[in-house]
Formats: C-alpha cells, sequence, structure tokens
C-alpha cells in the first residue's frame, strides 16, 4: 500500500495539475467576503460570503460561480452549501456570478473538477453562515449556543421559541464569522443525496432568454466570420464589394485570416457572406485521411518515441512468453458538437471591454482578451451564459477572443455566431489516435508483461501511464509519439481517455481470452496484484475499481444470462471517479443488437441523485453514439463532414435500456461530467465480439458493419 | 422586403423582412422569440420546432412568406407558467442537461399529443425521431411524453 498516494495527496496533486490552483479555504480572508449590507434592488439584502446571501424576507441567494454546461453545477453547488445553511430549499434563488476572480477560485468548466474544488469550501460557505445565525438567535433569546437547532430556514430553541433566518440575516451578519465551523455527519444530510430538479429547468421548459445565442443589448450588430476552408490555408484576398451592397450588411472586415461580415440580423450576415469572394492560399500542408493513416504507421515504427513510463523488461516478458498478444486500435477526429454553436458577444470600450457567451474557461478568455488589448484583466468582463452543451469545445477561447478582436475593429458591440457549418469544419477536434498494444502471458493466462503505444495527431501524451493495468504487470512500457499537424485539436469530453478506454479495455478482453480467463476475472485478479503487489507508483485505488466491478457483475447478472444474451465488460478509472458497464447484445436476425447497458459508478457522495442519473445516461449515450457514428474525415486539409446530414448524431430510436447503480460510499465527491463516457465503447466492442466473433478494431463501429437499434 | 402580420401565441407580430427569411431567424431577431433555437440550419436536428397550424414543423427552412397566414406556435406559446403538461412533465422528469434542443423536443411532443392522446412506444418513436439530443437526454424524453399524455387527459 506504500506507494498508493493518499486520497489527500491525489486530490491536491491532481488540482495541481489541471493548473496551478491555490487549495485551502481562502474565501473569509479576504476583505470581499465581510459580511456587509447590501441597499440592493428591492429587498435588502445581506451579503455573508461570496457564495450566499439572506435577505430579511427570508430568500436566501446562492451564488453560484462555475459556468453551467449541462453538467448540473449550478444546482449541485446551492445544494451543498443548502444543506449546511439548512435553508429551505423552495426559499433558495441561485444566481449564476459573473467571472469574478477576486472572489472565486477556479470558475472554470473541465476535466469533471469543479464539486471535486469546492465541496469543502461550499459547505464552509453554508456551515458558517448557520453559525452566525444559530449564534445571533441565541443571544437574542439570552440562552447558550448548544440549545439551539437549525430546520428549513429556522433556528429553533428547546423551549419551542423560533426565528426565521431572514429575521435574524441583519444581527447575524454583525456576527464575526467562526474559523473552525463543524460540517454535518454525512448521514445527516438530508439535501444532498436527494432528487433536486434542475434550478433553470423552468426558464429552460419556457424558452427564456438563457443562452449565449439569445444574449442581446441595443444596437448590438450580429457577424458571421469566413475562416479558411482547410486547415493549412491562408487568407490571400478578398472582394466585398457585392456582399456591402446587401441589405443589413455594415462592415465587411479582414483580420487574422478571417473574413467577418457584419450586419443587423444572423439571417442578412449569412446570406451576404456568401457574396463575399475570397481567394486562399497554401500556408502548410493539406493533410488528407490517407496521410493520416500513413503518419500513424510512421509513429509506432519509430524508433524514438517518448518513454511514458517502464517497470521492469518487457522485452524479456515477450522473449519469455507462452503467448503474445498484438493489436492496433484506431480512432479519427472527432467535433464536439454541441447543440448551440459557438457565439460570443463583445463590446470593446477603448479602455475595458465588455463580454458575454458560453465559455467553460471564462478566466483564460479574461486573459489573453486583455493582453490582446494590453488591459488589465479586471477591464475585461464577462457574463456568464448558459451553455447549450460544450463537451470540451468551450474550454477554447478562440471564439470569444475573435468576437472581442472584431468588437475592436468595428468599434460596436456585436455578436458573432458560428454555423453549424463553421462548428463541425472550424476545428479543434478531438485528435486522432492509433494504438498499438503487446501482451504476453504465461501458461496460467496471466499478464506478464504490457506494452502500449500511443501515435497521435496533435494529441501530445496519447496515454495515461500511471493508470490500470499499471500497477498490476511486473513489465510494463508506455510509450508515445506525437504529430503535429495543422488541424487543430483540443480537448474532448474525457480527453485521450475517450479512446484510450475504449481500446485497452478491448485489447485486455482480448487478453483474458487468450488466456482462457474471464474478462472480469482476469481483471480483479489484476486489481488484487496491484492492491497486494503493486508495482511502482499507481494513482488509481484497486478496491475501489474492484468494488464496481463487482457491483455492475451482480447486477447484469454477469455469465448467468440465458442463452442468445451475450454481455461485454469494461472499467475505468478517470477524473477521480470509477466506472464499470456492462453492455448487452442479442442476435436478432443475424446482426448483433445492442439491448442494454449496465453501469456502476463510484463517484464518492452523490449530491443530486437526479442529476448524477441524467450524467451517466447521457455519458452512456453519448459514448456509444460517437463509438458507431463519429468521424471526421479530411481531404487536402478540408474536413469532409459539415453538417449533421454528414455526420450522423445518435438519435431516439437507438438508445439502449440503460440502468445506473452508484456504490454512494460516503468518500468525498469527485466528478460525474465525463467517468461514464470512457468505459461504454470497450463494453459494446467486447459484446459485439462475444456475440458475433469479430473485433472492432477502429471507430467509428457503423463503418465495420455494426449497427445499432 | 415586405411586411408581414404573423399569428404567432394568439397575438399578431409585425416584421418588416425580406420574405425568403427562415420563420427562424424571424422570431429570433425581429421578434425577441429566442426560445426556438438554431441547432443545423438543414432540417436536420429539430431544435427549431415550432407549431404551423398544429403541425411540428422546422422553422429553419421555412421562409417567413409562407407563412403569412398560418397560426404559429412557438415553445413561448405553450405556456408564459411552464403550465402546460408537455412543461410540466419535463419539469418532473427533470429532462434538462444543458436544455438547448429542449423547446424543440417539446413543440414536437406536443403536436404529437395534440393529435394522439394515447401514443404507442412507436408513435412516440417516429415523432421523436427527428430532434437530436447532444446531451443524450432521450430515456427522460420518452418518459417524459408519457407523463404528458397522462396529464392531458385530466
Ligand atoms: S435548426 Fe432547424 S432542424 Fe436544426
Ligand atoms: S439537453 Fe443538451 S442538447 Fe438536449
Amino acid at each position: 500500500m506504500s506507494n498508493i498516494q493518499s486520497r489527500r495527496d491525489f486530490l491536491k496533486s491532481t488540482a495541481t495539475a489541471g493548473g496551478g490552483l491555490v487549495l485551502g479555504f481562502s474565501w473569509f480572508t479576504t476583505e470581499a467576503f465581510k459580511p456587509k449590507v447590501l441597499a440592493n434592488t428591492a429587498a435588502d439584502v445581506i451579503d455573508f460570503n461570496a457564495y450566499l446571501a439572506i435577505s430579511p424576507s427570508g430568500i436566501v441567494t446562492i451564488f453560484s460561480p462555475n459556468p453551467e454546461i449541462g453538467q448540473g453545477i449550478k444546482t449541485a453547488f446551492p445544494i451543498v452549501v443548502a444543506e449546511e445553511l439548512d435553508a429551505d430549499w423552495e426559499k433558495v434563488k441561485v444566481e449564476q456570478s459573473p467571472l469574478d476572480t477576486k472572489k472565486f477560485e477556479r470558475q472554470l468548466t473541465g476535466g469533471s473538477g469543479a464539486i471535486r474544488h469546492s465541496w469543502e469550501r461550499l459547505r464552509k460557505a453554508g456551515a458558517t453562515a448557520r453559525a452566525m445565525l444559530v449564534e445571533a438567535a441565541a443571544k437574542k433569546w439570552s440562552v447558550p449556543v448548544s440549545e439551539c437547532t437549525t430546520s428549513k430556514g429556522f433556528v429553533m430553541h428547546s423551549s419551542g421559541k423560533k426565528l426565521s433566518y431572514g429575521e435574524l440575516a441583519t444581527a447575524a451578519a454583525q456576527i464575526t464569522p467562526p474559523k473552525d465551523v463543524k460540517l454535518k455527519a454525512t448521514k445527516d444530510f438530508t439535501l444532498i443525496g436527494t432528487s433536486v430538479k434542475g434550478i433553470d429547468n423552468k426558464d429552460i421548459l419556457r424558452g427564456k432568454r438563457l443562452f449565449g445565442i439569445d444574449y442581446k443589448v441595443e444596437g448590438m450588430l450580429q457577424a458571421t466570420i469566413q475562416r479558411p476552408p482547410a486547415f493549412g490555408l491562408k487568407l490571400k484576398s478578398f472582394d466585398a464589394t457585392e456582399a456591402k451592397k446587401m441589405p443589413g450588411i455594415t462592415d465587411v472586415v479582414s483580420f487574422g485570416n478571417k473574413v467577418a461580415i457584419v450586419g443587423k440580423t444572423t439571417w442578412e450576415v449569412m446570406q451576404a457572406r456568401k457574396a463575399v469572394k475570397i481567394q486562399w492560399e497554401k500556408d502548410k500542408d493539406l493533410e488528407s485521411s490517407t496521410d493520416h493513416d500513413r503518419i500513424f504507421k510512421e509513429m509506432l515504427n519509430s524508433t524514438t518515441p517518448t518513454v511514458q513510463r517502464k517497470d521492469g523488461d518487457v522485452e524479456a516478458a515477450f522473449k519469455n512468453a507462452y503467448k503474445v498478444i498484438e493489436a492496433e486500435y484506431q480512432c479519427p477526429f472527432l467535433p464536439h458538437s454541441p447543440m448551440e454553436p459557438m457565439n460570443f458577444f463583445a463590446h470593446f470600450k477603448g479602455d475595458s471591454i465588455e463580454m458575454a457567451g458560453p465559455s467553460q474557461t471564462p478566466q483564460a478568455a479574461q486573459g489573453q482578451i486583455a493582453k490582446m488589448f494590453n488591459l488589465a484583466p479586471e477591464k475585461v468582463t464577462i457574463e456568464l451564459t448558459r451553455m447549450g452543451g460544450g463537451f470540451g469545445r468551450r474550454l477554447n477561447t478562440d471564439y470569444a477572443v475573435e468576437a472581442a478582436e472584431l468588437s475592436s475593429i468595428i468599434k460596436a458591440p456585436v455578436k458573432v455566431t458560428w454555423s453549424r457549418e463553421d462548428d463541425m469544419t472550424g476545428g479543434i477536434y478531438r485528435p486522432a489516435v492509433r494504438y498499438r498494444f503487446k501482451a504476453s502471458i504465461d501458461k496460467a493466462g496471466n499478464m506478464t508483461g504490457y506494452m502500449l503505444h500511443g501515435a497521435s495527431i496533435n494529441a501530445g501524451n496519447s496515454t495515461r501511464q500511471d493508470n490500470f493495468p499499471a500497477g498490476a504487470v511486473e513489465n510494463l512500457l508506455i510509450q508515445s509519439n506525437d504529430y503535429k499537424s495543422p488541424i487543430t485539436t483540443g480537448p474532448w469530453r474525457a480527453p485521450i481517455t475517450n479512446f484510450l478506454a475504449y481500446a485497452e479495455q478491448a485489447f485486455l478482453d482480448e487478453v483474458a481470452m487468450a488466456g482462457g480467463k474471464d474478462p472480469i476475472q482476469f481483471r480483479l485478479e489484476l486489481l488484487d496484484k496491484a492492491q497486494q503487489r503493486p508495482v511502482g507508483k499507481i494513482t488509481y485505488e484497486p478496491n475501489r475499481f474492484r468494488e464496481v466491478t463487482k457491483l455492475v457483475a451482480e447486477k447484469a447478472g454477469w455469465n448467468k444470462k440465458k442463452k442468445g444474451v451475450f454481455q461485454g465488460f469494461s472499467v475505468y478509472f478517470s477524473h477521480a471517479s470509477y466506472v464499470a458497464q456492462i453492455a448487452e447484445m442479442a442476435v436478432v436476425k443475424g446482426k448483433p443488437v445492442l439491448k442494454k447497458v449496465y453501469a456502476a459508478v463510484d463517484c464518492g457522495i452523490v449530491i443530486n441523485e437526479s442529476s448524477a442519473r441524467n450524467q451517466v445516461f447521457g455519458a452512456v449515450v453519448d459514448g456509444l453514439g460517437h463509438a458507431m457514428y463519429g468521424n471526421i474525415t479530411f481531404k487536402e486539409g478540408a474536413p469532409q463532414q459539415d453538417n449533421f446530414n454528414k455526420y450522423r448524431l445518435i438519435r431516439y430510436n437507438e438508445v439502449p435500456e440503460i440502468e445506473a447503480h452508484f456504490v454512494n460510499n460516503g468518500v468525498d465527491p469527485t466528478g460525474l461530467g465525463e467517468p461514464a463516457l470512457p468505459p461504454t465503447g470497450g463494453a459494446i466492442a467486447n459484446a459485439i465480439f462475444k456475440s458475433t466473433g469479430k473485433r472492432l478494431y477502429n471507430q467509428p463501429f457503423s463503418e465495420q458493419g455494426a449497427t445499432l437499434g | 422586403m415586405a411586411l408581414f402580420n404573423l399569428k404567432i401565441n394568439g397575438k399578431t407580430y409585425k416584421a418588416d423582412v425580406d420574405g425568403n427569411t427562415p420563420l427562424l431567424w424571424v422570431l429570433r431577431d425581429h421578434l425577441d422569440l429566442v426560445g426556438t433555437k438554431y441547432g443545423c440550419g438543414i432540417a436536420m436536428c429539430g431544435a427549431c420546432t415550432v407549431h404551423i397550424n398544429g403541425e411540428a414543423t422546422r422553422s429553419c427552412v421555412l421562409p417567413v412568406s409562407t407563412v403569412a397566414n398560418a397560426t404559429i406556435a412557438t415553445v413561448e406559446g405553450l405556456s408564459e407558467t411552464a403550465e402546460h403538461p408537455v412543461q410540466q412533465a419535463w419539469d418532473e422528469v427533470d429532462v434538462p442537461q444543458c436544455g438547448y434542443c429542449q423547446a424543440g423536443q417539446m413543440m414536437t411532443a406536443a403536436a404529437l399529443l395534440s393529435k394522439n392522446a394515447n401514443p404507442s412506444d412507436k408513435d412516440i418513436e417516429d415523432a421523436m425521431v427527428g430532434n437530436i439530443c447532444r446531451c443524450g437526454t432521450y430515456h427522460r424524453i420518452h418518459d417524459a411524453v408519457k407523463l404528458a399524455a397522462v396529464k392531458m387527459k385530466k
């Protein structure tokens, strides 16, 4: 056990690796968090700390700092604060905070890390205010604090007296916030772990102006931007004479290899764009998909890959093996395709700039825009709108920065809206990767050696060298090559692991079967090894891995199904959560049909049951859909798919039944926006193999004969 | 440019636009009805679904000139207070993730239920297959359509 990092260290180190975050609970030491009475709009609202304010009328306002993308953070964060505050959820109002780097750390949506990062500070925010309210009540009644309890927005005394939080707010705000405050025992949670409906549901369902694309201010112009139609081209010249004459058009300008068409309405600028005559010229290599296939082969034959991890002597293991198993797996580039295309509003005012839009990482956008105009960061204000999905795409700041630049050129408030075609062909794709695996087994079927070589295009290190099965194999070599291409890439929901998990879990099934072992038994034995005699450093907890594996096997009745049902297993650890899945196929008229996916999830404490289930279902559907259909191909640098008629997304009639189970072990909560996606492809591929004997080495599966529904 | 008097959600709206402008952009840019969403612009995703004379229709490819005399309904017209059975069901089942596709999903479901009070699973599938949800909320959409059907009978 000695070389398993303790949980605490692990959390600290992953948080730091995520971008130099300072952990620690600092919010009430800074000036901004001294309680103060704000003469606010209708009623006076009393700020207790960055996260919460209480009005004398009893309304508790909880500020949610992290951008909402559909992962449910705008509901989950306030639940945690309200739990410790003992607020009446029915009287809680939630407000999205704008970007405020003084009040909040990590106003970011990415890496499934928000809850992990903020769990303790949210609880303390609620508990501290609760302690102040209790003290205020005790003073009023001249009774000891220990005789007071709280529930649903009231402080109660054992005598039966009670006062609402609203009545106490003004007095409570005068009390110095306690430094150490006791948090609830998890068994006392009354809100956390229940099903709470999305806080914005009613507004979403009434079609309110919530999303970036809906944003509007008086006098705002609309813009569309023509970017190079192929990666590797640059702008040579353009002629906008005709376009400028078209109705509603106010300006056509170019900057940074782009031509922006500005006008009064979205439709008019889209029309005028077709009339701009643009010449492009070659700037870099114009790659086609066939080039990528060749590049992968070259990388995998490289004699100088970067060694990411080396344990023991893998070559010797292969030489002395009873059997050696080898396979290669490949995945294509993928666009993110959030339903809401990229867009951003910007109003450049010379010495400051106002921005609004959907961003997973507003602080990064702020920094870049400030730098571009040589402004102090606080001169760049960013309002955070709800996001119509993102899946990693909105971790890039390109679309915010270009809106800022355009506004500075045309000197007017403007919103840039991307068309679906812009969104799909504009890049920042999931990188394409090819993996080569090689493993050796002994006579008993035990894995004695494991080699993974990742070859990627613009992915950096395409391996996760310290993840399973590292630690469970005596001889291991993990290495990678990366190719720099003009095709822009970036994180895509569960970066790297969204495909690595599939390839690895399919390959491990191959190894298990080559040794005549049951796939689940094979993994459990490896996990036992990692637990008892770990080899080198490991980043996962084998126990938790085992727990989800056993849970899913039990729920799905592994090896207990009647004839004609074929099960495939997969398990993965990512973003500090553990998820195991079993996919079930039946063969209907000679074709494998996916019937059901079981998922067992260990994300620690479940904060909002309804939302957690929604995330798991959604991630399974996402993992399935993209494994089946997702594919962007290139011809001379130009993406060949540009809209949903050529790029297929999974639909209503294609989803299998899903059953999700949570371990709910009382451990501090971890992420859930991503971790249920990586195992899905592997579980399905393994089930397809069982039902047809056909091993799918490449995604998308549909191009290898697999069908759905 | 031409002046259109559009009957939307029981009110009359005036829009001075080119007759080729898709209804979607008239709603969003001219009439401040932004609940109807742009997703693909080519009738492939359903985000822009509205009702034209009671039929679920893709507004992104529908020139405004063709609906000058039609009865149009958008998500805003389901109910101001979210009390339409479909809205209630969507809330109770807690369908949305990002929520961007849901106006289109609900408009498709509402059109189905207004004609077919007891839709079979196959009926629901046939109606909903044209609406993409990138977040993958399809299971809840199914449950919500069922629940809305029950609510509509009450
Ligand atoms: S926007 Fe009309 S169907 Fe996609
Ligand atoms: S809820 Fe996000 S696209 Fe449907």
